[in-house]
């Protein structure tokens, strides 16, 4: 191809013309939403309509990315443009924080203000009284109900900490090494440890995909421990969840960069889509120690 | 370098066709849809507003059933909101910031044109739950539960409508960020940027905010609802009013979202019109970002009545009140800017003007409810749609139309009708109060919000507001009359438009403003 490596910085702030990415990924999000709403009401078709969605919008994803790497390639990105890829990719992980933020919120709120109060602490008293008296609160909890898989009445037990959440940890902590590692060789112009260090990045996260999956699985099958286990259920199933969907995004995006890398992309001094991807993966570094504290550990 | 793609960047070269819209790049061009869609959707929500007050002229039930009455209120919220005002503001980002500071165009062309094209898909998905069993969403736009969970079919259309909606805003925000923070042109710092583009910066600011918050809040209603959490059921260790804590931690700067692009409009238009230069141009700035700070520390003041602990109650009502310091310095601002200036009063000019008098009616409601005790007894009355009503009508709305009457002839390159543009000035500002006005009493008198029949002794005013909403409503054909003339054609615009010589980039231009504008990027002294 012409320009293996992006040509010198173009002068001009490249605008783009006519592009059939947006109208498509609108109506792949469309379908995908309808196919979300069909299946949750259990209509016939939701699951067929959603996963018509997804695959619209991997094509989206394909497609639009691709559009976006060759005109990189073809080196018409000055670096007004690359810029403003930085601006926005940082301020797309600042939404994640906050979309984190709500949960942790959640989090804080049931185990500092609502269960106490359902436990009849301070001016609460009655609300015990009159709603659920033998309840005293407390942390583990599923309500005093107590909800979860066997309806009203079931039990449940946690995660030690120590465990696999641990193991975790240190797994996520030391790709957050590598990606680091993996950015001081792309500099240095090390090709050979980047591609090496790049890939150990994102096996980590796979790694952490997969024992994350058998504790949920250990979890539902042996603990007790459901979304449905009321609110600590609710709260560790949502927080650990959405991120480990997370990691499971980012060490994608990671694979997409390490395809890159091995095919020849970036320079020393250009390498926005690398810089984004390793952003975005210290973030949800970021917020696994978060969960790892307050979800685990306290 | 010489590239195919950038070769048509040299001609005022417009693409034709559907494929213009659809496929669009170009701010002006999506600004125009962004606009369009909202006029749209101003006259949809405007029409569910009338089915409302058409109700509400008379006690018992007229017209509607009770289902369908809250299913209007609760669309009619979500539509003006998340449908007119917002996209009308993004609209207005998408025209003028670019031109504004200098730039070729919004910084994420294609990414602005995804945000566009998301809404009237969310927006289809929202309202055609109308048409699903138990009819559409009818628990009020705050999603309140355990009522909102209580939805038909509604609820799911209505979650992720909004959540399509939270995308849409999150990804037009990051655009207006980075190209202002990108794109200005050399020698625009931040303090000569124009207010506009200040009050959208920091806007855009709260809404990545805030809008994740928003996905959040919804999605825990949606596993509440179909995966068994129990985020919002005691039963399980929940707590219902968490909910609303999460809603209004969204809600609070969601409002202030919804009025401060409108104080950047208002401070570019009071100066030009008064002929002299916005008085405290710094304070203002300030008084901004002061108001976007404060709106993250206020927002338990939308649920004194729930039983908050009395340390709550008090520092959500001082933090509330203090809001009244920044937003005084910006009404004395404007105040202070037409003192001894020379002033005319052509439309934008007019609706500017009612901005800054009813606006602040609606400031001193706010502070009415602000008092914790006080609002013991005003909450969940239509004291409170009067307050609110009165920021976001005469308020946002009227700083839209001001904004538009402004640049209008910078879009099409013609004048528009300024007698019918006063027309629709003087039939709305005396219609609006005649609507909301009477609301007020109707609150203060105890009559409840969102139900569709009152005690008789409610009756007179309720008439009034009526009337007032009907003649409201119909004057706003004029806008959309004015507005289609302007489109078509009318006396030439000079490059300034206005007599009064605005400052700003925007007026160096030609009317029209070229397709593409700005290649290269102006020197700023």
């Amino acid at each position: 191809m012409a320009h293996a490596h992006p040509a010198p910085a173009a002068d001009k702030y490249y605008v783009p013309h006519a592009s059939p990415w947006p109208i498509f990924g609108s109506l792949a999000l469309f379908i995908l939403m309808v196919g979300a709403a069909l299946t949750v009401d259990h209509a016939s078709g939701g699951p067929m309509v959603l996963s018509a969605g997804f695959v619209l919008l991997l094509v989206l994803f394909f497609g639009w990315f691709r559009t976006v790497i060759g005109e990189n390639q073809a080196g018409i990105y000055n670096l007004g443009v690359d810029r403003s890829f930085r601006m926005g990719m940082s301020w797309f992980i600042f939404s994640e924080v906050m979309f984190f933020a709500a949960f942790f919120g959640a989090l804080f709120y049931a185990r500092q203000l609502a269960l106490p109060w359902l436990a009849g602490e301070g001016a609460k008293h009655m609300t015990n009284v009159m709603l659920w008296g033998h309840f005293e609160g407390g942390w583990p909890t599923n309500g005093p109900m107590q909800l979860g898989p066997k309806g009203e009445g079931s039990t449940f037990e946690t995660i030690p900490a120590l465990g696999v959440p641990l193991l975790n940890t240190l797994l996520l902590l030391s790709s957050g090494v590598t990606v680091t590692i993996a950015h001081h060789a792309l500099r240095a112009g090390k090709r050979g440890v980047l591609k090496a260090s790049l890939a150990a990045t994102f096996i980590l996260g796979f790694v952490f995909v997969y024992f994350q999956a058998s504790e949920y699985h250990h979890a539902y099958t042996e603990l007790g421990l459901t979304l449905g286990t009321g609110i600590y259920g609710s709260t560790f199933f949502m927080l650990t969840g959405f991120h480990g969907l997370h990691v499971t995004i980012g060490a994608i995006m990671l694979l997409v960069i390490w395809l890159r890398v091995m095919s020849g992309h970036f320079t020393p001094e250009r390498h926005f889509a690398f810089e984004g991807v390793a952003w975005y993966w210290h973030f949800v570094d970021v917020v696994w120690l978060g969960l790892y504290l307050f979800v685990y550990w306290l | 370098m010489a590239h195919a793609d950038t070769h048509s960047d040299h001609h005022d070269h417009k693409p034709s066709g559907i494929g213009r819209w659809l496929f669009a790049t170009n701010h002006k061009d999506i600004g125009t849809m962004y606009l369009l869609f909202a006029l749209v959707m101003f006259f949809l929500g405007g029409a569910m507003a009338l089915g409302i007050r058409l109700e509400l002229f008379k006690p018992g039930m007229q017209f509607f059933d009770p289902g369908f009455y809250n299913s209007l209120v609760t669309s009619h919220a979500l539509v003006m909101i998340f449908g007119a005002v917002m996209p009308a503001f993004v609209g207005l980002a998408n025209w003028m910031i670019p031109l504004q500071i200098g730039a070729p165009d919004m910084a994420l062309p294609r990414m602005n044109n995804y945000s566009f094209w998301i809404l009237p898909f969310a927006f289809t998905l929202l309202l055609s739950s109308f048409f699903t069993a138990g009819g559409g969403p009818a628990g009020g736009w705050t999603l309140y539960p355990p009522l909102s969970l209580q939805a038909g079919d509604s609820f799911p259309l209505t979650i992720f409508a909004i959540h399509m909606m939270g995308a849409s805003s999150i990804m037009g925000a990051i655009n207006v960020i980075v190209t202002i923070l990108n794109m200005r042109a050399p020698g625009m710092s931040l303090l000569k940027l124009p207010l506009f583009c200040w009050t959208w910066l920091i806007t855009a600011y709260l809404l990545i905010a805030v809008m994740p918050v928003l996905a959040g809040a919804v999605t825990m209603l949606l596993t509440d609802h179909y995966f068994g959490t129990s985020f919002f059921n005691p039963a399980g260790g929940g707590d219902p009013v968490m909910f609303q804590h999460i809603f209004w931690f969204f809600g609070h700067p969601e409002v202030y979202i919804l009025i401060l692009p409108a104080f950047g409009i208002v401070s570019e238009i009071i100066p030009t019109f008064s002929r002299k230069p916005l008085f405290g141009y710094d304070a203002m700035v300030y008084a901004t970002a002061s108001i976007a700070f404060l709106s993250f520390i206020v927002w338990a003041h939308h649920m004194f009545t729930v039983g908050m602990p009395l340390s709550g109650q008090m520092f959500f009502m001082m933090s509330t009140m203090l809001i009244a310091v920044p937003t005084g310095v910006k009404v004395f601002n404007w105040t202070t800017t037409m003192w001894k200036g020379s002033l005319s009063f052509e439309p934008p000019m007019l609706f500017a003007l009612a901005f800054l008098f009813l606006f602040t009616i609606g400031g001193f409601s706010g502070l009415m409810l602000a008092i914790a005790p006080a609002d013991f007894q005003y909450q969940d009355t239509y004291f409170v749609v009067a307050h609110f009503h009165y920021v976001l009508v005469p308020g946002a709305v009227f700083a839209i139309m001001a904004g538009v009457y402004y640049w209008l002839p910078k879009w099409t390159g013609h004048m528009y009708s300024m007698s019918l543009a006063k027309w629709h000035f003087w039939l709305s500002t005396v219609s609006v109060n005649v609507l909301f006005f009477p609301q007020h009493f109707l609150g203060l008198a105890g009559m409840p919000r969102r139900i569709p029949d009152y005690s008789t002794q409610f009756t007179d005013w309720n008439m009034v507001s009526s009337v007032g909403g009907f003649v409201f409503g119909f004057s706003q054909i004029l806008f959309a009359v004015v507005v289609w003339q302007c489109a078509r054609g009318g006396a030439k615009a000079t490059d300034r438009v206005w007599d009064a010589d605005p400052t700003g980039l925007e007026w160096t231009l030609p009317s029209p403003a070229p397709y593409h504008s700005f290649e290269t990027a102006p020197e700023i002294h």
